[in-house]
């Protein structure tokens, strides 16, 4: 019981990085139908330059804000680069190019860097905090879920409240319609492919101090676990990204604690395959047809 | 008064033969046309060519002076000239007040886009009601209120308006083509209203172009139009 608090509190910092990841899915799948296998792969590039840029400045705020903006100019030339190219009419065509994507960009860091891990350090404590013998968070998680949840509401606002997230909700449900009305409906897939792939940057960067290190292949359980998230949550919900995030990372964090790290990739199998089974969609699927 | 819309030669196909067979015709600002023609005479492929939405084999559409060959579907939208496609095209997964908002978002800023948004609402009242309501909660009536307000609230110059009696009781098209005949008389907006529904269509055009298997077959005025018992019965149905 001792450590109870201690594994709900790493599980929601965790559960909040799946979470943005999640999202970050999410947005793409919204905006392209494309479910992005190179998202991983893109972020850690993301990571890396904020590695060089914390390296040489000695900043972890200025390695944090280049990530964001390596993370955007990344998705950017994804998008125009790639993916715009890719062949319309089957949803294979864009999984395939993220595939050859993973492969390009992870061999590219490779020779780049090798495949040693590089530890990455952050301006807070990664120990608990301990509240009368027990350990309750560390402040480092708890910087994590500011960051996660203060993101998300952004992105709330952003997609809600204004006339950028008006426009890019309409192209992705409506591109021949929102054309129609003068949105320029290829800025708006840029624009949320640049969102994307900046927000999955800022949660591979929260995430990988956490583990062994920087590597190129250090947001491939990751992305596995943002997967998990993003199809229990339903591919077109951000709230289920929410919620699912913060339900695998919960899962991964108590079974992990008391069962051992070895079970936890198998727990979130198990949960996917229960959810897929019971809610083909996801939990939190749409329930209305798409009629526009 | 000048041409506002100039089509010339116009061929549009989809792979097979052409639907469109170089098709001309021209239409002055400020005119209310009525395109006729039963199903498949080429009336959505047509609207959908000068939206840009399809590409010509080949001819042009001439808009304001302008050939239009290399101007992007939003940026004719941009130049005043709007569509209101075949099945309203509301979206469904955005509210009323959202659905409006996008329509109006390059045009106005602020204040003035408020405005621009309550006088749609004062021209539409129904929909006045229903802001928040998404746009899969309305009914066919304010489907149609919505796609035409959303199309207006930016004040086009063209508005092209495929088959808005589709599915809608006589009363419910009646009030929404009133309002729209309204709308032209009051602004000197251009109308290509493409209907198979000859009657109501014909009640507030100036003009008719009847279409008949992709070629023009006859171009009057309505009253002339409505009079013509053998062209109605040839290409009309009624
Ligand atoms: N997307 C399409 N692909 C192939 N053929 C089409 C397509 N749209 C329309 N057509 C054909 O073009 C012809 C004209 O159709 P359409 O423009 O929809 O006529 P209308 O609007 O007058 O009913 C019809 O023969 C129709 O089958
Ligand atoms: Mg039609």
């Amino acid at each position: 019981m001792d450590r109870l608090l201690y594994l709900l509190a790493t599980g929601l910092a965790r559960g909040a990085v799946f979470a943005l990841f999640a999202l970050s899915l999410v947005l793409i799948w919204r905006a392209a139908r494309i479910v992005n296998f190179a998202q991983g792969a893109m972020a850690v590039v993301a990571t890396y330059v904020a590695f060089a840029v914390t390296g040489l400045t000695g900043s972890y705020w200025l390695g944090l804000g280049s990530a964001l903006l390596a993370g955007a100019a990344i998705g950017f030339a994804v998008e125009r680069g790639v993916m715009r190219f890719a062949p319309q009419g089957s949803p294979f065509s864009g999984v395939i190019i993220a595939i050859g994507l993973v492969m390009v960009l992870q061999s590219a860091l490779g020779i780049l860097f090798g495949q040693q891990h590089r530890p990455m350090a952050v301006p807070f404590d990664e120990r608990p905090i301990m509240i009368a013998g027990v350990p309750v968070f560390s402040p480092y998680d708890l910087f994590v879920l500011v960051v996660a949840v203060a993101v998300m509401a952004a992105l709330a606002l952003l997609f809600t409240r204004t006339s950028l997230g008006l426009q890019l909700r309409a192209s992705a449900f409506a591109p021949e319609v929102s054309r129609l009305l003068g949105v320029r409906v290829s800025r708006m897939l840029t624009i949320g492919w640049m969102l994307s792939a900046a927000v999955a940057s800022l949660a591979a960067l929260l995430l990988v101090p956490t583990e062994l290190g920087l590597n190129p292949h250090s947001t491939d359980m990751l992305f596995v676990y943002a997967f998990t998230v993003a199809v229990v949550g339903g591919l077109d919900s951000p709230p289920g990204a929410l919620i699912g995030g913060l339900v695998v990372g919960l899962v991964i964090s108590l079974v992990t604690g008391y069962l051992g790290s070895t079970v936890a990739p198998i727990a979130v199998l198990v949960l996917l395959v229960v959810v897929l089974l019971v809610r083909p969609g996801g939990i939190f699927a749409a329930r209305e047809a798409r009629t526009a | 008064m000048s041409d506002l819309l100039e089509i010339d030669r116009l061929v549009v196909g989809y792979g097979g033969a052409p639907v469109l067979h170089e098709l001309s015709f021209s239409i002055p600002s400020g005119a209310v046309v009525g395109l006729l023609g039963a199903n498949g005479a080429g009336k959505t492929t047509l609207m959908r060519a000068i939206a840009g939405l399809v590409a010509p084999r080949s001819g042009s559409v001439v808009f304001d002076g302008d050939v239009l060959d290399d101007v992007a579907v939003e940026d004719r939208a941009r130049r005043g000239l709007a569509q209101v496609p075949e099945g309203r095209s509301v979206v469904a997964e955005l509210t009323v007040d959202e659905n409006l908002r996008l329509g109006a978002l390059w045009r106005f800023r602020g204040a003035e886009r408020e405005r621009a948004i309550d006088e749609i609402y004062e021209l539409f009242e129904p929909l006045a009601r229903r802001r928040s309501s998404a746009g899969h909660q309305l009914s066919g009536g304010e489907r149609q209120m919505l796609a035409l307000g959303r199309a207006l609230i930016a004040r086009p110059r063209l508005l092209l308006l495929d088959e808005p009696s589709l599915g809608l009781a006589p009363l419910v098209v009646a009030s929404i083509l009133e309002v729209l005949r309204d709308t032209a008389d009051r602004t000197g907006l251009t109308v290509l209203l493409a209907e198979q529904n000859v009657t109501s269509a014909l009640s507030i055009a100036d003009r008719g172009i009847v279409l008949g298997l992709g070629e023009i077959v006859a171009d009057a005025p309505a009253d002339t139009l409505a009079a013509d018992s053998a062209l109605r019965h040839a290409y009309l149905g009624f």
